[in-house]
């Protein structure tokens, strides 16, 4: 399963990671965001760093990366954002870029 | 609660509509003003016609046709689709549920190219307000279209959201019922903003420019919400959260499975051929699927 990601966990779990992380920004309410669980959940098991952030429950996180629409989908390398996917993304899309 | 929602009442929706009520399915078709074919003015290329026939007449035959096998028809524009085991299709009149939906709407009208649009999504340009009307909590955003489904994104935001305002970027309003929601008709000319909307730059009307006013105006927006047209099947695809294909086009596999367990879709929508024999299949094989997918919900 995606690690929770909160305020407290966020910088040593996606900044400091030597590997690339994943962060699933969605929402309970959004139906998009209930499609594209599964699909990060697949990529954990598969031994990605993948990480989920609650909007309701994290509303800060949201604006520190300026997630305006959800599901946002935003791969960090090195600390830093890569990536940036907005709306229900593939796995193979997503697989390929943590990949590269 | 109905076993099988299609919507729309083209060749693919009629086709699918024939195949699940012969499949004892007791479809219910929702459809709502004139789609592609009622264009065509001489169909030439489709099997069994000696005769040119023209679109509006082929049209007219297949939905003959359907209501004589006992296929039901209500004439209403789906506004969204929620749900998650069963769908409610929501609708201009009124909530239907259905245990599988087949979206067969015709390819969706092409969105006006304005500037920023594209730039900005993610960034403020938003096309689902269910999803992310969260993020404007008292905010100042501004809706696109000029119809029903324009209406329904603005009362879902407004409930949240400071100030919103329908943009119809030049079009007529064309709501069937009374609202508060403030409605804008200049011509959008863009929408600014760098990393996030900031506004939209409005053409300023002709009597405005007749009285050599200022031909451009500003008026701030924190949010963008798209809505243009009416709800076609991209649009509700892209609201539940079926995938869509590199062009646009809802995704299906040869069953007309899209992503979603439950949704099919059939004919323009799916992209390739913009021909009657192809929306004719697919609508067939879309019948077909939502029956046994209907069949198998209920054994197990």
């Amino acid at each position: 399963m995606a690690k929770v990601l909160t305020a407290q966990n966020f910088e040593a779990e996606v900044l400091r990671s030597e590997k690339p992380v994943l962060v699933d920004f969605w929402a309970t309410w959004c139906g998009p965001c209930m499609r594209q669980a599964p699909i990060v959940d697949e990529l954990s098991q598969e031994g990605f760093a993948v990480g989920k952030v609650d909007v309701d429950q994290e509303p800060g996180l949201a604006q520190q990366f300026g997630v305006m629409s959800i599901p946002t989908l935003i791969i960090f390398k090195n600390g830093k954002e890569a990536e940036r996917l907005v709306g229900l993304t593939p796995k193979d899309r997503l697989k390929s870029l943590l990949e590269e | 609660m109905e076993k099988i929602i299609i919507i729309g009442a083209g060749p693919a929706g009629i086709s699918a509509a024939l195949y699940a009520s012969r499949g004892n399915m007791d479809p219910l078709v929702l459809h709502h003003g004139p789609g592609a074919l009622d264009k065509a003015e001489k169909i030439e290329n489709y099997y069994g016609l000696e005769q040119p026939l023209s679109g509006k007449e082929l049209m007219e035959r297949g939905i003959s046709q359907a209501k004589a096998l006992g296929v039901r028809f209500v004439e209403a524009q789906v506004l969204g689709i929620s749900g998650f085991d069963t769908f409610q299709v929501q609708t201009t009149a009124g909530t239907f549920e259905a245990e599988a939906v087949i979206l067969s709407t015709g390819s969706s009208r092409k969105a006006p190219k304005i500037p920023g649009v594209k730039e900005l999504e993610g960034k403020g340009v938003s096309y689902c307000a269910v999803c992310d009307a969260f993020f404007y909590r008292g905010k100042d955003v501004a809706v696109l279209g000029n119809s029903d489904f324009a209406l329904h994104e603005a009362e879902t935001l407004s409930n949240v959201a400071g100030n919103v305002t329908i943009y119809t970027d030049g079009e007529k309003p064309e709501f069937s019922r009374e609202h508060t929601i403030p409605v804008n008709t200049m011509k959008i000319q863009s929408i600014q903003g760098e990393e996030r909307v900031s506004g939209l730059k409005l053409e300023e009307d002709l009597s405005a420019q007749e009285t050599g006013g200022e031909h451009q105006s500003f008026v701030p927006a924190d949010g963008v919400f798209v809505a243009i047209g009416t709800a076609g099947s991209t649009e509700i695809a892209r609201q539940m959260g079926a995938e869509l294909t590199g062009q646009g086009n809802v995704k299906i596999n040869e069953k007309m499975e899209t992503t979603i367990p439950g949704l099919y879709a059939a004919g323009d929508c799916t992209g390739g051929l913009l021909q009657i024999a192809k929306a004719v299949y697919e609508g067939a094989q879309a019948g077909i699927s939502a029956g046994q997918y209907v069949r198998q919900r209920n054994r197990s």
